[in-house]
């Protein structure tokens, strides 16, 4: 299965996120953004960093890249696709998840290793855990506090498709302590921390972020 | 302002040049003059007068200098010495690492944010320019008293900027200090390391060799800022009544430097390039007269082919500003269309601006004007060097003569005390709320960064070989004996490295210091080379090169002595690094080495408003001991943790320990009101199975390295000699005041 993961200048993760899905037993193919081809992946990743220098909008200018089309379009069809920090960003730009990632409420970039609540085990991207499972990842952005309108919120909290949700003290004033998010169909998910930094307790805090990878092999392979 | 060309300058010589404000001496304008054999036209004087520079020439320092050269350590790590860009070590498996740390300290305290930001974006440069990819960055910061007005308004902006910026390019932060002393309170240090790795065979060099080959200018347009930044700014001292200096400080553009990096990175892969330097302070003033004389000395270069931001600048404002992420490479004319091609890649601009000659003149036109016509090697490298009158300041021997008289803990109620209060005190309280501004995970290498005692990261993925760096200085030492202060930081930094059990290969260093026309400030100066070149000497640890910052004073107030030393290390296996803590109960806890009444120059003493006493004396071979007691050890897997002991002495130690994974500490010591405070030098603290301290005993005896049971780990909290610390009030202690002082 192969598993294409996205290079903005300026992302900074895509080595990370190759090297963990590899290391769940993908083959990971590097993607281009100024490429309009994803070079027959079964699914995408978009890599944290700062993509064009978060010039504009963290995520704005992104969007518009050759290479998001063909994703949008993939995506659109049930290609799983993971977005995580930055990529979730592209994703909120791109509108194929609602609501919009602002500044951290302190206002200072935090890195910490953040205690997460698994809350829904059922996208392509989250089957290898259980609902309520605690997993500890790093979390590092100066934009990961996640808004959205009221209406938005209800339809999240009401369809599950918030899939992980910080525990104890919000790290970032997120409503409702929202880490990552679905789109209706659980083929799109992002998330503000990083599951790629987290895949071998050598270089990470635990190697709880690993599930991330196994379950879309497992999706894949269903 | 009309066009002051070659032809001009000779056929007017007698015209009144404004050397003085551009930092000149008298003698160094007629030198000058004399190279020439006539005036200089302005853009010439432009660039001899940064080149000249302090900061550039290093021509008070030059003279002392000289004993990194002269005191010749025998080594083979040594891959690229002194005088490049960087020092490159060789270590091991075909990998070579090369670092080094720079200072950013004036334009910090104008412009905190962008001052030190551009601090991080100028030495990953430096790094890169190499030929290796940076891997990660530390910062040693000092700042005035952690409650000053001022030190509220440059320590949220520098931390700010040193994360906005390595953050950005995805370098994972590794460690560095935070130090807090009233002498630094007009004058924050903010000194920025990186390290880079690359294979043997792709070691770059500053030198453009080889006639019609071409000289190529790439990355960001050249704008007006940071004109004269070397000169204005890092060469005169702070005059509290002078105007403010802002346009000065250079902006940075961390996406384009992380652009440029990876199209320089594809540039090198593909062998594209003769030579290669960046652009820093002096801007193309210096990458061109360094390159030009790195090579046969012949260059031509068309100045108004370089791509401005800003159309109105002047041929010698061009030549001075210190606009950021710019390169400048030598690239051969069968390769300059691949060369291109990378470029648009990734976006970057570029230009071909010259050409190698095979003459011996560095020359510059502006619209087929010539402007500058100059031996490059009289502009990059025989500016003036002064002797500077030295002099030992009459307030040693006065400081070293008195007595110090702190409170001593004795009693469990004065241990507990004296615990928490250190603990708690901002040069020895957490540092998450700095460390947490920065990204320590990028790259999915790190294997330490702060709190750890160095920072650590893994350079070969499949036979986990890694590299350790630690930076440290002691300025109460130097403050008191600028030569040992030296050679004890140097002591510190390995021992930080060995901690983990990593091998220390090499040094750089960042020197610190106030005025050098104050002969009492160059003496602490000489001491301290003198002190660091010996140390090294009989460590066997060559420098492989470093950065010499003066005039860090504030009328006749000067810095305390600050030679900040970084060292690097090699680990076979990261994953059998000793770790700095200790995650369970029922292990041994021994510290190992002599601890003597060393109070002066403590941090309890600081914390008590004394600063005199003498400082210890390096015994070097001592630690040279310890050090291999901490390898072997670590080889044999006989540690389950190490930490070293230094300011805070055993208190500090055992706070970090039992904090770390929140696992206690049963501890009995004699002569408590010593032994918690003290800190004398070569002490770390190992944590033990009981079934390795026999092992441990045998080894210590070895390296004939004094030892001490001093407790077990376990429980919730920290008892010492009875008297009961729970682990909720000391964290509390150690984790609560920067949030305090700093929201």
């Amino acid at each position: 299965m192969k598993v294409g993961v996205v290079t903005f200048p300026g992302t900074l993760d895509d080595r990370d996120a190759a090297r963990a899905a590899t290391h769940a037993g993908t083959t990971a193919v590097s993607l281009w953004h100024n490429d309009a081809d994803l070079k027959g992946v079964d699914a995408v990743i978009l890599p944290g960093g700062f993509s064009y220098g978060d010039y504009l909008r963290c995520g704005a200018i992104s969007r518009f890249a050759p290479v998001m089309e063909k994703i949008i379009d993939a995506a659109n069809g049930g290609m799983p696709l993971l977005g995580i920090c930055n990529g979730f960003q592209v994703l909120c730009e791109a509108h194929l998840l609602p609501g919009a990632l602002t500044r951290n409420h302190e206002l200072h970039f935090l890195c910490r290793d953040q205690k997460l609540e698994i809350t829904n085990n059922q996208t392509a991207w989250t089957t290898s855990y259980k609902v309520g499972q605690e997993i500890v990842i790093p979390l590092k952005n100066g934009e990961g506090s996640f808004q959205c309108d009221d209406a938005t919120l209800a339809a999240l909290e009401g369809e599950g498709r918030i899939i992980a949700r910080y525990v104890g003290e919000n790290p970032n004033g997120s409503r409702n302590k929202i880490a990552g998010i679905t789109n209706e169909r659980g083929n799109v998910v992002g998330l503000m921390p990083h599951p790629e930094h987290a895949i071998d307790p050598l270089t990470g805090p635990t190697a709880d972020g690993l599930g991330f990878f196994t379950s879309v092999l497992n999706a894949m392979v269903k | 302002m009309a066009l002051d060309t070659v032809a001009i300058a000779k056929a007017n010589p007698d015209t009144n040049q404004p050397y003085a404000e551009l930092g000149l001496k008298g003698d160094e304008y007629t030198r000058i003059k004399e190279i020439l054999g006539r005036r200089p036209t302005s853009s010439e004087l432009a660039m001899y007068s940064v080149m000249w520079s302090e900061h550039c020439s290093y021509k008070s320092s030059k003279v002392h200098l000289k004993q990194f050269g002269d005191k010749v350590v025998k080594t083979d790590a040594l891959l690229v010495g002194i005088g490049e860009n960087a020092g490159v070590v060789d270590v091991g498996q075909g990998y070579a690492v090369t670092f080094k740390i720079e200072s950013h300290n004036h334009p910090s305290f104008i412009e905190p944010y962008q001052g030190a930001a551009t601090g991080v974006g100028g030495i990953v440069r430096d790094i890169l320019t190499m030929g290796a990819r940076p891997i990660a960055v530390m910062d040693p910061l000092r700042f005035g008293p952690a409650d000053a007005a001022d030190t509220r308004r440059v320590l949220p902006g520098i931390i700010a900027g040193v994360g906005g910026y390595g953050n950005c390019l995805g370098l994972p932060n590794i460690g560095g200090e935070v130090v807090f002393d009233e002498t630094y309170i007009g004058n924050p240090l903010v000194n920025a390391l990186c390290v880079g790795v690359m294979k043997h065979s792709d070691i770059k060099l500053a030198k453009a060799a080889g006639a019609g080959n071409l000289v190529v200018l790439y990355g960001a347009k050249t704008g007006g800022d940071g004109i004269g930044g070397v000169s204005v700014l890092a060469s005169e001292t702070f005059d509290a009544t002078g105007p403010a200096k802002r346009p000065a400080v250079q902006v940075g553009d961390p996406f384009v430097e992380k652009v440029l990096i990876e199209c320089s990175l594809e540039i090198f892969a593909e062998d594209l390039v003769v030579g290669i330097q960046d652009l820093g302070g002096a801007g193309l003033s210096c990458a061109t007269s360094e390159l030009a004389s790195g090579g046969s000395g012949g260059m031509k270069v068309e100045l108004d082919r370089v791509l401005l931001r800003d159309a109105t600048l002047s041929p010698e404002e061009i030549l001075m500003s210190e606009s950021q992420e710019r390169m400048c490479a030598i690239v051969e004319p069968k390769h300059i269309a691949r060369f291109l091609e990378i470029c648009k890649k990734w976006d970057v601009t570029v230009t071909v601006i010259g050409e190698v000659t095979d003459g011996e003149r560095l020359e510059i036109t502006w619209h087929g004007e010539l402007i500058v016509d100059v031996p490059p090697r009289t502009v990059a490298h025989e500016g003036p060097v002064y002797n500077r009158p030295l002099a030992k300041p009459e307030y040693i021997d006065r400081v070293n003569a008195e007595v110090i008289n702190v409170p001593r803990p004795e009693t469990a109620e004065q241990i507990k005390e004296t615990v928490l209060k250190l603990a708690a005190t901002p040069n020895l309280a957490d540092k998450s709320w700095v460390t947490a501004q920065y990204d320590r995970y990028v790259q999915g290498n790190t294997i330490q960064s702060q709190p750890d005692d160095s920072g650590m990261v893994r350079i070969d993925e499949k036979t986990n070989l890694g590299v350790a760096i630690a930076t440290d200085a002691n300025a109460n030492w130097s403050y008191l004996n600028p030569y040992e202060g030296a050679k004890l930081a140097l002591a510190e930094a390995a021992r930080n490295i060995a901690t983990a059990g990593a091998k220390p290969l090499a040094v750089t260093n960042c020197l610190n210091f106030g005025s050098p026309e104050d002969p009492g400030v160059m003496w602490q100066f000489a001491e301290s080379v003198r002190g660091l070149a010996d140390g090294c000497l009989e460590m066997g640890l060559p420098v492989t090169g470093g950065n010499v910052s003066f005039y860090n004073q504030t009328g006749a107030v000067a810095i305390l002595p600050t030679p900040v030393i970084g060292v690097l290390g090699v680990i076979d296996d990261v994953r059998t690094r000793t770790p700095m803590s200790f995650d369970r109960a029922e292990l041994q806890l021994f510290l190992l080495g002599d601890t003597n009444d060393d109070i002066a120059g403590s941090e309890w003493a600081y914390m008590h408003g004394q600063r005199g006493g003498k400082a210890p004396i390096a015994d070097l071979q001592r630690e040279m001991r310890l050090i291999n007691l901490l390898v072997a050890g670590r080889t044999s897997q006989i540690f389950t943790a190490a930490h070293d002991l230094s300011q805070g002495g055993l208190s500090a130690t055992l706070t970090e320990m039992v904090l770390r994974h929140n696992v206690g500490a049963i501890i009995d010591i004699e002569k408590p009101g010593t032994t918690l405070i003290s800190e004398s030098p070569g002490r770390v603290v190992v944590a033990v199975d009981p079934t390795k301290s026999a092992a441990l005993l045998a080894l210590a005896a070895k390296e004939n390295i004094a030892i001490t049971k001093i407790g077990t780990t376990g429980g919730s909290s920290l008892i010492i000699n009875g008297a009961d610390i729970s682990l909720t009030e000391l964290r509390k202690a150690h984790t609560e005041t920067f949030p305090k002082l700093f929201g």
